[in-house]
């Protein structure tokens, strides 16, 4: 009962203000409603035991990245730079999108359907108390069995971040007299 | 009866304790925070040899009520040009980012509102941050240069120092070795100490990023009132701009909490463990009765009637605290909220020395210059964490595979963190140096 009603809230939530997002004129009030999708769907985590995703999302997402777009509105003036540069052949990738997009979540939809669950999400279907903690159980399988991927992927993160600071940092000396 | 209202009772059965208390933390917080502001005006006076608010109460004691009031009845102004979605919107997110965090605390081991979630401490930590989005948002809502710059200069900050801030807590976790917030206190309490002794460098560098993540000076540039008005509330008036500064005090209270439970060992009493110390467990009566006898003593002496009635009150006060602080020990049925009530006195108390340390700093120490918070936050504070992460981690590997004495380990492992600190300070002192006599190279060139 209070799971399905907390579920629907929260997945009501995100629908509503992800279509919000993409309908706002104003780019700073999209961002305000990305940030409810984002911590809509930190919600829905939670309601699947999946705590440390949870917060991942709340501290990546809207503390980190959120705040990063935000930074950037502020400094760029963005309405001057949307009028500048129209994508004409916007229509034609939409529809495209659109459509790629669909039939890949009919795909995953029926396929999951078949499944011996028979659904992706089946609310009290396990008992959250019996489970182990899932940071742990995370931490334990990053560290031992995907070692080589999240090593990988750390060094592509920092390869970036380095490559991020070497581009301002010249862009920087050559402006100077 | 029908199955709604059987539904809404037995939800009201089963989460009656965590309503209640997050009814209290919604009720109290504010409360206390304007008391905070109090305490902080008091001791800015005394420091600076004044009496501080003496008019509203004795010794100004109502002085937040009516603060509180006056920002309630004061014209709320929105600016015609700005965005008033958002300008509506920002303060409260604010608010309510800092007491949800606080919802997740535990307040001695039977204060909570959350159940003890697997994730406590990174929750807490992570949407406490998230009160830096109502202060963007505002900012760049009041459409006003201050507010904006006022903002910006926050967000960097916070970028900054989050990133120290985080480490920090990384070198009590890795000593606790779990996420949960009474795990973490139990686990100081296995060790026999607290994690400060163990971790202080990382203590030292949570309380330096915990002060620039609440705005404090010496880092209060966002609102830095020489340069900025009031920075990104500049344009906010009335209770909006009452909504911000409480958001401010509560998450003084959130990064106090947060310190606490990670290197003061959270509800427990000084040495835990030592039998013959269990005297200490009067010491809360003790002092709350001490505080009300100086009180009656200091009431015969007030000049003025009703200063002395007030005397009286706080007195009476004292003593039905230490009565209901003295109750389980006379009543064997009520024993088990002796180590609750216990726990909240040593957990307060350790909160209030962490933000008088604060208050102490901001009236002490002069403001940074953005340049130099940014080189602090970037060139010192976040290698000194790294370092000092990598250097807990090596006292833990040497305590457990090699058998060495856990305080010879730590003792080695933080004297390289401070050699490696005194190091990063040196190289900081070169760097402005030499940016300093470029300066004064370009300067003669452009006069020459």
């Amino acid at each position: 009962m209070l799971d399905s009603i907390l579920f629907y809230f929260f997945a009501g939530v995100a629908v509503l203000s992800a279509a919000l997002m993409i309908t706002r004129r104003n780019v700073m009030h999209s961002a305000v409603f990305l940030v409810t999708t984002l911590l809509a769907i930190a919600g829905i985590f939670l309601q699947l035991h999946a705590e440390f995703l949870f917060v991942t999302q709340i501290i990546v997402y809207v503390g980190g990245i959120m705040v990063l777009f935000i930074f950037v509105i502020m400094l760029v003036r963005l309405d001057v730079a949307i009028h500048k540069m129209r994508f004409r052949l916007q229509k034609f990738v939409a529809v495209l999108v659109t459509v790629v997009l669909g039939l890949e979540l009919f795909v995953i939809l029926h396929s999951a359907g078949q499944l011996p669950g028979g659904g992706l999400f089946v609310p009290g279907s396990a008992n959250p108390d019996k489970l182990a903690p899932n940071s742990e159980k995370l931490a334990t399988s990053l560290f031992s069995n995907y070692l080589l991927p999240f090593e990988i992927a750390s060094v592509l993160l920092l390869v970036a971040m380095v490559g991020a600071v070497v581009m301002a940092k010249n862009r920087k000396r050559t402006d100077e007299p | 009866m029908n199955p709604t209202a059987q539904a809404i009772l037995q939800f009201l059965q089963t989460y009656w304790v965590e309503l209640v208390c997050g009814v209290v933390i919604v009720a109290v917080v504010p409360l206390i925070a304007g008391y905070v502001v109090l305490v902080e005006r008091k001791l800015m006076a005394d420091m600076q040899a004044r009496l501080g608010p003496m008019r509203v109460g004795p010794h100004g004691l109502l002085q937040p009520i009516a603060d509180a009031v006056k920002l309630l009845i004061k014209e709320d102004i929105v600016p015609r040009d700005s965005d008033a979605f958002i300008f509506w919107f920002a303060p409260v997110i604010s608010m309510v980012a800092a007491l949800t965090s606080l919802g997740a605390l535990y307040f001695g081991p039977a204060f909570r509102v959350a159940n003890d979630i697997n994730v406590g401490i990174l929750f807490v930590v992570g949407v406490s941050s998230l009160g830096f989005l109502g202060i963007i948002l505002g900012g760049w809502a009041s459409n006003s240069h201050y507010s904006i710059l006022g903002a910006i200069r926050s967000t960097a900050q916070l970028v900054s120092y989050e990133t120290a801030g985080g480490l920090a807590i990384i070198s009590a976790l890795l000593l606790s070795g779990t996420l949960k917030i009474q795990a973490i206190v139990d686990a100081q309490s296995q060790y026999h100490v607290w994690f400060i002794f163990l971790a202080p460098v990382g203590f030292f560098t949570y309380l330096v990023a915990s002060i620039a993540e609440t705005n404090r000076a010496p880092f209060d540039l966002p609102e830095a009132e020489s340069e900025l008005v009031a920075g990104y509330m500049t344009e906010y008036s009335g209770f909006r701009w009452a909504l911000y500064f409480l958001g401010e005090y509560a998450n003084m209270i959130v990064v106090a909490s947060v310190a606490t439970t990670l290197f003061l060992g959270g509800w427990l009493r000084p040495f835990p463990n030592v039998h013959w110390l269990n005297w200490l467990d009067f010491l809360p009566v003790l002092l709350i009765t001490a505080v009300g006898a100086y009180c009656l003593y200091r009431a015969g002496k007030q000049p003025v009637k009703v200063q002395a009635g007030f005397m009286w009150a706080v007195a009476l006060g004292c003593f039905a605290v230490a009565l209901m602080f003295l109750a389980p020990w006379i009543f064997a049925p009520l024993r088990f909220a002796l180590p609750g009530l216990n726990g909240a006195f040593w957990f307060l108390l350790k909160i209030s020395g962490y933000i008088y340390i604060f208050m102490w700093l901001r009236f002490t120490l002069p403001r940074y210059r953005f340049d130099q918070l940014m080189h602090l936050g970037w060139y010192i504070l976040i290698p000194l964490a790294i370092v000092n992460v990598f250097s807990v981690g090596v006292a833990m590997l040497l305590e457990s595979e090699f058998g060495w004495n856990r305080w010879l380990a730590m003792m080695i492992t933080t004297a390289f963190t401070l050699a490696v600190s005194v190091y990063l300070v040196h190289l900081n002192d070169k760097r402005t140096a030499a940016a300093s006599s470029a300066t004064a190279v370009a300067t003669d060139s452009y006069a020459g």
